[in-house]
């Protein structure tokens, strides 16, 4: 469970979905790195990401990691959006049928976990069906 | 660089060993290699080990495991890098050895996972992917693992019957190995009506929560020589990284890492893959087989499921693979796996691999993976 | 001149229907079903809340108004399930559209009118130039207690308002207060199922205070309510806010496209906020609408609001609070259900 720290440092990420663009080469980090991993420049401008995209991969997981326990079972996959970043998130507010590779999807705020009843709640994004 | 050599191997039968404690089980182990080499002094010791402070609050493993073997005051050094921690601490080993910097090294692995609810064991081996942007979302690497296979279902046609037809024919393997945590056979109908675990893969596709331990000792080929005892020496020796998120990589399908370790250690041999007679790789779960007898170069891109199911991969087919059981038969302490894979290629080429034996076998490759394919390191060794 | 710049709706897509519950507790359902006016009730997920509803019905309204974010002064969320007791759910949200640093946070509670009195406050800010943008958000997961009658109509929703002084899509005509402490429902700290005057809460609280405010508002506009093309009230059941009407002299047609109770259940602070959507989405430029809210505690906000023509520009630019009340639904059984809503006590 990530700590009150950890949690935050991570919010314009989780909330805003602020992205790095390489100044040099345009590649977009998600989240923003300080070197870039197809050209090697150092240099970035903040961006955020596409709010749709489409499905390449996807998964039901029915044995969940400590903390997702009373979701199973629940769908996830990594989608391709728009502007070409690649994502892992659950995928939600979708019938298991219907889940497929070119699934369109966008991006939603909810809740992902909770450090138990009285720990802080973690929120982020989500996939559901676009 | 000087010549490698492993003049001694150890393992204790792997299971769910509840009387016996993370130290208990290493040095149990080391003694057994230790006694095999016949040697009671060594110049340093490498251990793999992915968790031992997730699973049993213990950290600086190098000085409890040299105390605890009683080999104060050599240097002793835990290595990790997820699952591949044990084939890290054999490179580890062998680069102190090939540098001239040591001659005698004990190269150990070793993983305690039942101290620790399978809830807790599962998340701390989720701890090898992205925690912020793979497990902060709930993944786990069955579910991981299952997209991959996704993928290349979805790509190469792979069926369900080819994954569990991985796991029939290491079963059938670990059926021979009595040290094997599971030494039994599963048909492929059991397999394919296991409980879901992450779609498509099943219960029986994944391998399995053990506490365990591997040891071997390494020396130079000249301090082998002159102990006028079989050994088998280290020919190569590669390791590769790629990105820890899953969804970073270029190809869902694809294991690059492995395929460069591998294309490094067989370069370092100046062998190509045909000249080896067996390879024990990373069967975490089945879809990998398939995935790294494919990056291996063993089969062309996508015919991996292809190969198993025409028996390619068995103890008699043209490469065998996993003739030790793999993961899924003979388990998974993470951090001894690497070494366990070592061991099984040496007493192959030593001749005293039993009802296992691969005949003729003259050189074996030892594959073992991080994660999802994070890291790799590949390890050829040949018979002297 | 202020009013909305722009507004947005979200309805989490899960429902369950009055039999399913009376069924578990062994309860007439039809007569459940006729003497509250109600079918169905939408469920949040275990990974909605007040404060994910908020955030999506906020963007939803951030979209309507085409404003950059960084420019909202104050953000309110009114709730009486704010996900903490301590730490605003105002916060995350200010945080997710943006608006942060320079933005001012308060969380409210008043029952069911907490989104309304964000809606008061977010206004008049705007009106007297304290803040250039102001947002205001009511939503609400709250729970009824297993086998009550309130557990037929505690339901999930979220509506938000972007106010502003240029391109109106609704003038604020006029607004309204009308409070008493009256204690009719309440809840205390540390109890987790709240508590009500059973029939106590009809005459001298809902009635009271929701016709006081109409009928204050209307005597400070001068206006009567032939002259509304549209009134909306706070929902805690289908048969108060068209008793409501009545007792006030409005027309079924004029309540009718902002009551959504029927099957969306008391959505509590997103009660009349929603209704104000649903009115929003289908008004004409120049409508008159009269929005009263109800809490109980006691109180209710009235607003006017006179519909700019730049509601047929915006109305499109995000979902509809019908197409989520009516589109994509799931029902649930109660033991789902139950495990949603946390009913089921779990080991420690």
């Amino acid at each position: 469970m990530p700590t009150p720290s950890r949690y935050w440092r991570e919010i314009p990420q989780r909330y805003r979905y602020e992205a790095g663009r390489c100044k040099a080469c345009g590649f977009i980090c998600f989240p923003p790195r300080l070197v870039c991993p197809r050209c090697g420049a150092r240099e970035f401008e903040t961006t955020k990401l596409a709010g749709t995209g489409t499905v390449l991969t996807y998964t039901i997981i029915r044995v969940a990691p400590e903390g997702f326990e009373d979701q199973v079972p629940y769908a996830v996959g990594i989608a391709e959006l728009e502007d070409g970043v690649k994502l892992t998130a659950q995928i939600v507010d979708c019938d298991f049928a219907s889940l497929k590779i070119g699934l369109k999807v966008r991006l939603e705020f909810r809740k992902l976990s909770e450090d138990g009843e009285a720990g802080i709640i973690h929120y982020g994004y989500k996939f559901v069906p676009a | 660089m000087r010549d490698v050599a492993v003049i001694g191997v150890g393992m204790t039968k792997w299971g769910e060993l509840w009387e016996k404690s993370l130290r208990t089980i290493f040095t149990e182990t080391a003694l057994l290699a230790l006694d095999d080499a016949g040697v009671d002094t060594i110049d340093s010791m490498v251990v793999g080990c992915m968790s031992s402070g997730l699973f049993v609050g213990q950290e600086h493993l190098g000085s409890l495991l040299s105390d605890y073997l009683g080999k104060n005051p050599a240097p002793a050094a835990r290595v990790e890098s997820a699952c591949s921690s044990g084939g890290l601490a054999l490179r580890q080993g062998f680069i102190e050895v090939a540098s001239g910097l040591s001659d005698v090294v004990l190269v150990g692995g070793v993983e305690k996972m039942t101290d620790v609810t399978g809830c807790e064991a599962t998340y701390a081996l989720g701890t090898a992917a992205d925690q912020e942007y793979e497990g902060y979302h709930g993944l786990t690497f069955p579910a991981l693992y299952a997209m991959m296979a996704v993928a290349h279902m979805h790509k190469y046609g792979t069926t369900r019957e080819q994954l569990a037809q991985v796991a029939v024919k290491n079963h059938l393997n670990g059926s021979k190995n009595p040290l094997a945590q599971f030494p039994f056979k599963v048909s492929m109908e059991a397999v394919l009506s296991s409980v879901l675990v992450a779609d498509p893969l099943r219960i029986l596709d994944c391998s399995p929560i053990t506490d365990g331990a591997a040891a071997l000792v390494l020396c130079s080929l000249e301090t082998a020589r002159k102990r006028k005892k079989p050994f088998v020496r280290i020919v190569g020796s590669g390791q590769a990284s790629d990105t820890i998120a899953l969804s970073s990589r270029k190809d869902f399908c694809w294991i690059e890492s492995t395929q460069i370790a591998a294309q490094k250690a067989l370069s370092m041999a100046g062998r190509k893959v045909e000249d080896i007679q067996l390879f024990e790789v990373h069967d975490c779960f089945t879809i990998a087989e398939i995935m790294i007898t494919e990056a291996l170069g063993l089969v062309k891109k996508g015919r991996g499921g292809k190969a198993v199911e025409d028996g390619l991969t068995a103890i008699g087919g043209k490469f065998p693979v996993n003739p030790s059981g793999g993961l899924k038969a003979k388990g998974h302490p993470v951090g001894a796996t690497g070494v366990a894979q070592a061991i099984e290629v040496v007493k192959q080429l030593r001749g005293e691999a039993g009802e296992r034996q691969v005949k003729g076998a003259k050189r074996g490759l030892t594959q073992n993976m991080g994660g999802t394919g994070g890291s790799s390191v590949v390890h050829i060794f040949e018979a002297d | 001149m202020a009013g909305i710049i722009g507004y947005g709706a979200y309805i989490p897509r899960n429902r369950i229907k009055v039999e399913e519950i009376a069924k578990v507790w062994g309860a007439d359902a039809p007569s459940y079903k006729k003497g509250l006016m109600l079918e169905e009730k939408s469920v949040p997920s275990p990974d909605q809340d007040t404060i994910t509803m908020s955030v999506e019905a906020a963007r939803s309204a951030l979209k309507r108004a085409g404003i950059d974010p960084r420019e909202i002064g104050a953000v309110y969320v009114g709730s009486e399930s704010h996900p903490y007791a301590v730490k605003p759910s105002g916060t995350v949200l200010a945080e997710a559209l943006g608006a942060t640093p320079e933005c001012h946070t308060a969380d409210l509670e008043f029952a069911c009118k907490a989104g309304s009195e964000g809606m008061f406050i977010a206004l008049n800010l705007v009106r007297s130039g304290a803040v250039k943008y102001g947002l205001a958000v009511g939503a609400d997961t709250s729970q009824g207690a297993p086998g009550d009658a309130l557990e037929y109509s505690t339901a999930a929703g979220a509506a938000a308002f972007l106010f502003g002084k240029d391109d109106l899509v609704a003038e604020a005509v006029e607004t309204y207060a009308f409070m008493t402490d009256t204690p009719d429902f309440w809840r205390r700290e540390y109890m987790y199922y709240p508590r009500h005057g059973g029939r106590f809460t009809g005459d001298p609280a809902y009635f009271k205070h929701t016709t006081g405010a109409a009928v204050g508002i209307m005597a400070k506009a001068k206006l009567k309510p032939a002259d509304f093309a549209y009134v909306v009230f706070h929902q805690p059941n289908g048969k108060f806010p068209l008793r409501a009407g009545e007792i006030l002299g409005f027309a079924r047609k004029q309540i009718e496209p902002g009551w959504l109770v029927n099957r969306l259940g008391n959505t509590y602070s997103g009660s009349s906020p929603l209704g104000l959507t649903a009115t929003l989405d289908i008004a004409k430029p120049d409508d008159l609408v009269l929005m009263v809210s109800y809490g109980s505690g006691a109180g209710s906000d009235a607003f006017i609001w006179r519909v700019t023509g730049r509601i047929d520009k915006v109305r499109n630019l995000a979902p509809r609070t019908r197409d989520l009340l009516d589109g994509n639904k799931v029902y649930l059984d109660y033991g789902v259900y139950a495990k949603f809503r946390r009913k089921i006590r779990k080991a420690e």
